[in-house]
């Protein structure tokens, strides 16, 4: 799987996306993450290997604890969204030169 | 904490089946018949995005209400072999003069057409200038919009 679609399909999931907003406002360890969400922990931790896997999230220990935090500025989901993006652009771009190609001959 | 991310640059290379003359013409002047109608930035819907042919030209989008919106601009016109854009959009979608990540498209004759290599670079610059942006206003980071972007693509 490329990066961008590890990306795609790591935002699809609600939770994940829910995740993602709770960590943007701090970070915080797993216990913090499952208290504001109607999940288990162990599905938290489920979804946070998920989300680190794909590069969203990374995480750092602080004492005993395990703290999760997103990149900041959010420049890894920005550069797999323009991966996407120009990935189905020029998908488009060879459709046009090969049907005005077509028309020509 | 502060978080330095170096994202790699996009690189994207395709062969179309056309000489380099006609692929440039394509990619540049033909913009508008290729260019996803839903990647826009105004709010009115997009009529089509123009690159004027020559360097130091302005890349906008033209809206069907007739409003115009600046994309970036042109750094290199060589047709037919190479097309520097600049792409002047911060993470959360605006125009910033200040801000100028570039996509370099290279065209090369192959045995039966053309490879077009497109890379899309200093994409670090979009956290510069989020990290300016915090600092004037309160404004939102990117990451509302992105993971916007996100489920709208997924939900398509």
């Amino acid at each position: 799987m490329t990066n961008a679609n590890r990306v795609f399909s790591a935002l699809h999931d609600p939770t994940r996306r829910a995740v993602l907003e709770r960590l943007r406002d701090s970070p915080c360890a797993v216990g913090e993450i499952a208290s504001a969400l109607p999940v288990s922990r162990p599905a938290v931790s489920q979804h946070l290997k998920v989300l680190k896997e794909a590069g969203l999230v990374s995480d750092r220990s602080e004492g005993t604890r395990r703290i999760y935090f997103i990149d900041p500025k959010g420049l890894g989901a920005m550069r797999a969204w323009l991966d996407q993006f120009w990935e189905a652009a020029l998908a488009a771009y060879v459709a046009e030169v090969d049907s005005k190609e077509k028309a020509r001959e | 904490m502060n978080l330095h991310i170096q994202p790699a640059p996009v690189r994207k290379s395709i062969h179309v089946n056309a000489p380099p003359e006609r692929a440039f013409d394509v990619f540049a002047n033909g913009i508008g018949r290729w260019w996803p109608k839903s990647h826009k930035i105004g709010k009115a819907d997009l009529d089509e995005p123009v690159i004027e042919p020559r360097e130091g030209g302005r890349w906008y989008e033209r809206d069907v209400d007739g409003s115009e919106c600046e994309i970036g601009r042109v750094l290199v016109w060589d047709p037919p072999s190479r097309l520097v854009l600049a792409w002047q959009l911060t993470a959360d979608w605006a125009y910033d003069a200040n801000l100028v990540t570039e996509v370099e498209v290279l065209f090369t004759r192959d045995t039966n057409g053309t490879r077009v290599d497109l890379e899309h670079r200093h994409l670090e610059r979009m956290g510069e200038s989020a990290d300016a942006a915090r600092e004037s206003v309160d404004s939102p980071n990117g990451w509302g919009l992105i993971l916007q972007l996100f489920s709208d693509e997924a939900a398509r």
